[in-house]
């Protein structure tokens, strides 16, 4: 049986194609554009190509993400939190928490022993604890976004950052600049902040090992150090896919 | 697949909407045949101006802060009104709706009519037992025009550690406050008319209680966006005795609901409860909850707590129980003076409103939902984080912690009851859609 799942979201649409609910064996990750619909075909495509599979051997496509009601293709729609909960759980099976933090909206889900969701925290209507916050931040130093977590990492302090909201954080930054902060210092603080952030989410429903991490921000290195001495605990990130697919992973597991 | 059971419109909805609607216009028209108009918050002691005479009218100001709410666009000028002139944003929502009215000079009617100038009342009568209260009020008076301002302070504790002295600090006050009603409306006090809206208020009250009770029932006879139009005689005028006889024939038709087996949805697969007042430009939170789950909401701390009477917590401070409260018939209370009803009046209001005691202890609240969920056989709570009133936000977070350590689902959305501003529609369907699916409750169409 082949079952894909489609994520789209407000970056980036994934695309995770499975066979027998069990092997990985196609994915794609596009630019959302903004015809979502099209951005959900074309992700579809490429990871079905990738796959060597055809369009018409697939049984059930399921759609998640913010944009999943734009998919008309699809079979059926399930929410972010169930499919990065149930994606989280397939890829470390003893996951207890998932932090899932994408490009606008971060959130931590708790699951029982059987990988069954027992309670989730949303952020609401802040940016400062999602993905976007590190692009505004990168754009603002004039560092490439694959560099940013790098530097924070070559830090050898934090200098002090106070917001709580990418616009006045942003304010913070220009003022550090101007103090010839170093660049690793202000990355630093910067990804302590979102992972301040973040942790106070997660907290909400508790934090119990395994902590798995998903979604695009568990690719910036920087993060994720930061978010370890936040939590102060070992966090671990995917091992058979990349961190951004697990919600379209999870979403193509559903049929299970 | 979800069971099916019988619905049926309620015989005395039309009834309630009426007494609303005539409310309104009621105070708006006093004055046209010289009777007396006053003001104040819902959880007023309304039993006592009623001593002024047959022709007093109140306006309570939650309600009307709702009643704003409701019509947005109209809550938006007023709330844009009220913080041009410094009113801070996260004061409460119903307070700035009301102030914004006053400021636009404008009365906003049950169907939408707007009507000028705002009435003002002869005088403001209140309670104080959150941070806004008495200032509400004093600063209405100011915006009106010189309008004389009573506020009666209740802040005695909370009910289970009630006594004599505390009883009394509250019934001096209330003496006090008829001889200033006298003097600002140089009316006589009438002993007997004051007795009758006191037996009436205990009677609405403890009535509301029973009717909220048989919402245990499976299905649900009554869902809480209903009730919320029903509660609303509470919040408007409880020691009215034709509010008093409205909630006796709304408990007869509940219990015949019972019997028959009906149900408030045709679908119940799914028994909640809230816990705050809800964002009222946005009660389409419940009928998605209904139409696309099954889901029924049973009621609240708020909407059974507000203004229906309880035993509440026993005297140890361990159990607290959702019974209803006696009327004086039923503890075999003779009232036939001033000082009985006052005093029953006082320690009814103070002991058996679980309004006026959790706001003491993160612990009552904790305790007095937790049984509620218990008692009303709920699957879970979905929580309106709101911003709009301090006094009923406090304390949310802290249970749905203790919710959840016993095992009770919770989902939290944030909102505000009095600023539509203040709500996303499309995050809380996502909260409530993550939330039904990871409970395994699926979506009526897809059954």
């Amino acid at each position: 049986m082949i079952t894909a799942g489609i994520d789209v979201g407000s970056k980036y649409t994934k695309a995770v194609v499975l066979k027998n609910g069990a092997e990985i064996v196609g994915y794609a990750n596009i630019r959302t554009g903004m015809d979502h619909e099209k951005s959900a075909r074309e992700a579809l495509e490429e990871a079905l190509k990738a796959a060597g599979i055809n369009r018409d051997q697939v049984d059930k496509i399921i759609a998640t993400g913010f944009g999943k009601t734009s998919v008309p293709f699809a079979d059926d729609e399930i929410s972010q939190v169930v499919a990065a909960g149930k994606g989280g759980y397939f890829a470390r099976p003893s996951t207890r928490t998932v932090i899932e933090v994408g490009a606008e909206e971060s959130r931590g889900i708790k699951l029982a022993e059987d990988g069954k969701i027992r309670d989730f925290a949303l952020a609401d209507k802040c940016a400062a604890g999602a993905g976007s916050f590190t692009d505004a931040m990168a754009r603002y130093l004039e560092v490439p976004l694959e560099e940013f977590g790098q530097l924070s990492l070559r830090s050898k302090g934090a200098a002090a950052m106070n917001a709580q909201c990418v616009i006045f954080a942003e304010s913070e930054v220009v003022s550090l600049v101007h103090q010839n902060v170093p660049k690793e210092e202000i990355s630093r603080a910067i990804h302590d902040a979102i992972a301040d952030r973040v942790a106070s989410i997660v907290r909400r429903v508790g934090i119990e090992d395994d902590v798995l991490v998903v979604g695009g921000l568990a690719n910036d290195p920087g993060f994720i150090d930061s978010l370890k001495r936040e939590l102060n605990t070992e966090v671990y990130l995917p091992e058979i896919i990349a961190p951004e697919y697990i919600p379209a992973l999870g979403a193509a597991l559903m049929e299970e | 697949m979800a069971k099916e059971f019988k619905v049926e419109p309620l015989k005395v909805w039309n009834d309630f909407k009426k007494y609303r609607e005539q409310y309104y216009r009621d105070y708006l028209e006093a004055k046209d045949n010289g009777a007396v108009r006053w003001a104040g918050s819902a959880w007023a002691f309304d039993a006592v101006p009623a001593g002024l005479g047959e022709d007093v009218y109140p306006l309570t100001g939650e309600p009307y802060g709702a009643t704003v709410a409701f019509f947005k666009d109209f809550s938006r000028r007023a709330l844009e009104k009220a913080e041009r002139a410094g009113v801070p944003r996260d004061l409460c929502g119903y307070l700035r709706n009301y102030w914004g009215s006053i400021m636009m000079d404008k009365y906003v009617l049950t169907d939408g009519t707007e009507v000028e100038p705002f009435p003002k009342p002869d005088f403001n009568y209140t309670i104080h037992i959150c941070c806004t209260h008495a200032k509400w009020y004093h600063r209405a008076g100011e915006l009106e025009g010189d309008v004389p301002t009573y506020a009666v302070d209740i802040s005695v504790g909370p009910g289970y550690l009630l006594d004599d002295r505390k009883i009394n600090y509250v019934v001096r006050q209330l003496e006090d406050s008829i001889k200033w009603m006298e003097q600002i409306t140089g009316r006589e006090y009438d002993d007997e008319l004051l007795i009758k809206a006191v037996l009436a208020e205990a009677d609405s009250m403890s009535t509301w209680a029973k009717i909220c009770k048989l919402n245990q029932n499976i299905p649900a006879p009554l869902e809480e966006k209903s009730m919320f139009t029903l509660y609303a005689l509470l919040v408007l005028h409880r020691a009215d005795p034709r509010v008093a006889e409205l909630y006796n024939k709304l408990y007869e038709e509940t219990q015949d609901r019972v019997k028959r087996g009906i149900g408030a949805i045709n679908n119940e697969q799914f028994r909640f409860l809230t816990d705050n007042p809800p964002p009222w430009a946005f009660l389409n939170v419940y009928r998605y909850l209904e139409k696309e789950y099954g889901a029924v909401s049973l009621g609240s701390v708020y909407t059974f707590g507000l203004e229906g009477a309880w035993l509440g917590m026993d005297e140890k401070g361990e159990t607290w129980r959702w019974e209803p409260a006696p009327t004086p018939e039923e503890a075999g209370v003779e009232i036939s003076n001033r000082e009985d009803a006052l005093r029953w009046t006082a320690e009814f209001n103070l002991r058996y409103r679980p309004g006026w005691q959790h706001p003491y202890s993160h612990k009552i609240r904790k305790i007095e939902t937790l049984q509620m969920i218990k008692d009303w056989k709920a699957d879970a709570m979905i929580m309106h984080l709101n911003r709009g009133c301090e006094l009923w936000a406090m304390s949310e977070l802290e249970v749905r912690d203790y919710l959840v350590k016993h095992n009770i689902p919770v989902a939290t959305y944030e909102g505000n009851m009095a600023d539509p501003r203040e709500f996303d529609e499309a995050r809380t369907w996502n909260v409530i859609d993550s939330f039904m699916e990871s409970l395994g409750i699926k979506k009526l169409s897809k059954q």
